[in-house]
């Protein structure tokens, strides 16, 4: 239903500069809920980028992570076209993904 | 016959060897450091014995006061040749270590994102070359707003 | 907080009306002249941003969020559950003006009919329950991700709200809200936002009540979601020890009348993130 990524980028002298949001509750387990029970751990622990394929990046995240997280990275070498694609996986083993095609 | 097919298993293992050493797999998952709540535990299970070189170098990009502790953000940048990681601590925070960037070799050094912060603290942004760490500190303030918020 | 003499006699200037019951227009006139005379080097228009046109370090964080902003995800979902039908096969465009595209500015406004203030939230509800369906909770995700949609449709819209004769009653109610002192703390809304506007309260700066509704619903870094006015409104009388209201009560909606007609003239820019 709703996106797993939302992908936004553009090319400068020759750099692609994107930018990402995820939508995902990175919960530390330290939290409470009213009734007083912890809410779980649930955050993404590893995002991978890739361009044309090819891993270009590559982040581990601990819960400090801010909700909904924010990331933004370059990758060198790009021309129009190019596919940049970035994959999260969190603790619990869900994913999820997007692509983006470079203009 | 089994001399020729053995070597050349051996040279197809030392591919895929080489393979799996490209830059992007450097490094295995660092959950001794993520799990570390002392910031000389991170460090040590990070960088082992490399000492840690403040350096202008290092452009660590932060708020001075956050607007509010849930949502500081953050870029760690350098201009620095042969940056094969950029990492994130937060040295008041339970756990010290925000995050690592683990960079291959056509990714610029310059990550942003956001990160929580539990109360006012000293935040560092480093980059490890092949064998050295330089980084930048900045100390952010976290407030309680008006009215309790 | 020490007072000038110039700022008490501009205070009278503008309370003076009140007593003397002025006109809307004259209370925009006036209001709008209080708040030119406090921040001389801001225009206006401006204070649709709030505290982060009072202060360069907080607006460059705020920028920062707004460049990728957290309320992205409530407005997809807004417009999903916008396009959803209901039950009967009719859906919310049915309901509305332009299918519902870029009328947020339209409200509130007075129903001369119910004789009542009614805010688009409330415009939402009674759609919904026109076709079958059951109304939407006022405080939840829904509504808010509903309203999230309706602002981004209609950013950059100019606020025109209407007092007709018959809306002069609520007008004034919400009026006399906005001036009337309530809770432990016996503060007013004009008390930090009129008389201390600018001001700090803690760490934080206040913000001038002209442009107060412009950007909602609003992503609040402190809510981590996003919320409505009214959800504010509670937050705010609760934060002076006094009871928060039900949301869309009566005095809540002749509150959102009285400042939406204050933003007269400035546009629209919700959805916002505001800390």
């Amino acid at each position: 239903m709703a996106a797993d990524i939302k992908l936004r980028g553009k090319i400068k002298d020759g750099v692609a500069e994107i930018k990402s949001l995820m939508p995902h509750p990175m919960e530390t387990g330290t939290r409470r809920e009213e009734s007083g029970d912890v809410v779980p751990a649930h955050y993404i622990e590893e995002v991978v980028c890739q361009h044309n394929g090819e891993n270009v990046l590559r982040a581990e995240w601990g819960p400090s992570i801010s909700k909904n997280p924010y990331f933004a990275f370059s990758v060198r070498n790009v021309s129009p076209g190019d596919i940049i694609s970035v994959r999260w996986t969190d603790n619990l083993g869900e994913s999820g993904s997007g692509e983006l095609v470079l203009k | 016959m089994m001399k020729h097919s053995r070597r050349r298993f051996l040279r197809g293992l030392g591919v895929a060897v080489a393979l799996a050493a490209l830059p992007v797999r450097l490094m295995a998952r660092a959950t001794d450091a993520f799990r570390a709540t002392k910031l000389e535990d991170a460090n040590k299970a990070l960088f082992g014995q490399l000492p840690l070189v403040e350096s202008d170098a290092v452009n660590l990009k932060i708020p001075a006061i956050a607007e509010n502790g849930a949502v500081v953000p953050v870029t760690v940048s350098t201009e620095l040749e042969g940056v094969q990681a950029i990492y994130i601590m937060i040295d008041e925070n339970p756990n010290p270590l925000s995050a690592t960037f683990e960079l291959g070799a056509s990714s610029p050094a310059d990550v942003s994102t956001r990160v929580k912060m539990g109360k006012s603290s000293m935040v560092r942004g480093l980059v490890k070359t092949r064998d050295q760490v330089f980084y930048a500190a900045q100390e952010v303030k976290v407030t309680i707003g008006g009215c309790g918020g | 907080m020490r007072t000038p003499c110039k700022r008490s006699l501009l205070l009278v200037a503008v309370l003076l009306p009140l007593f003397a019951l002025a006109s809307p227009e004259e209370d925009l006139a006036a209001f709008r002249a209080f708040y030119e005379s406090r921040f001389p080097d801001i225009e206006l228009a401006d204070h649709a941003d709030g505290a982060y046109a009072l202060d360069e370090a907080k607006r460059a964080q705020w920028l920062e969020m707004e460049d990728f902003p957290p309320y992205e995800f409530a407005v997809d979902e807004g417009e999903a559950l916008f396009e959803m039908p209901f039950a009967d096969g009719e859906s919310y465009a049915s309901c509305f003006q332009n299918e519902g595209q870029g009328i947020k500015h339209l409200y509130p406004l007075f129903d001369e009919v119910a004789g009542e203030v009614v805010t688009l939230e409330l415009a939402l509800n009674r759609c919904r329950e026109a076709h079958g369906e059951a109304p939407l909770d006022y405080e939840g995700e829904e509504i808010a991700a509903l309203m999230a949609y309706m602002a981004y449709t209609s950013r950059g819209q100019t606020y025109d709200i209407k007092v007709p004769e018959a809306g002069l009653g609520a007008y004034e109610a919400g009026k006399q809200f906005f001036y009337e002192r309530r809770g432990q703390l016996n503060f007013a809304c004009s008390s930090c936002h009129l008389q201390s506007g600018g001001g700090m309260l803690r760490a934080e700066i206040l913000s001038a009540s002209v442009g107060h509704a412009t950007h909602w619903p609003t992503y609040r870094f402190k809510w981590e979601r996003v919320g409505t006015l009214h959800d504010r409104f509670i937050e705010c009388n609760e934060q002076v020890g006094a009871q928060g209201l039900a949301p869309q009560s009566a005095s809540y909606r002749n509150l959102e009348y009285f400042l939406t007609y204050m933003n007269n003239g400035m546009v629209l820019n919700g959805p916002a993130s505001r800390k």
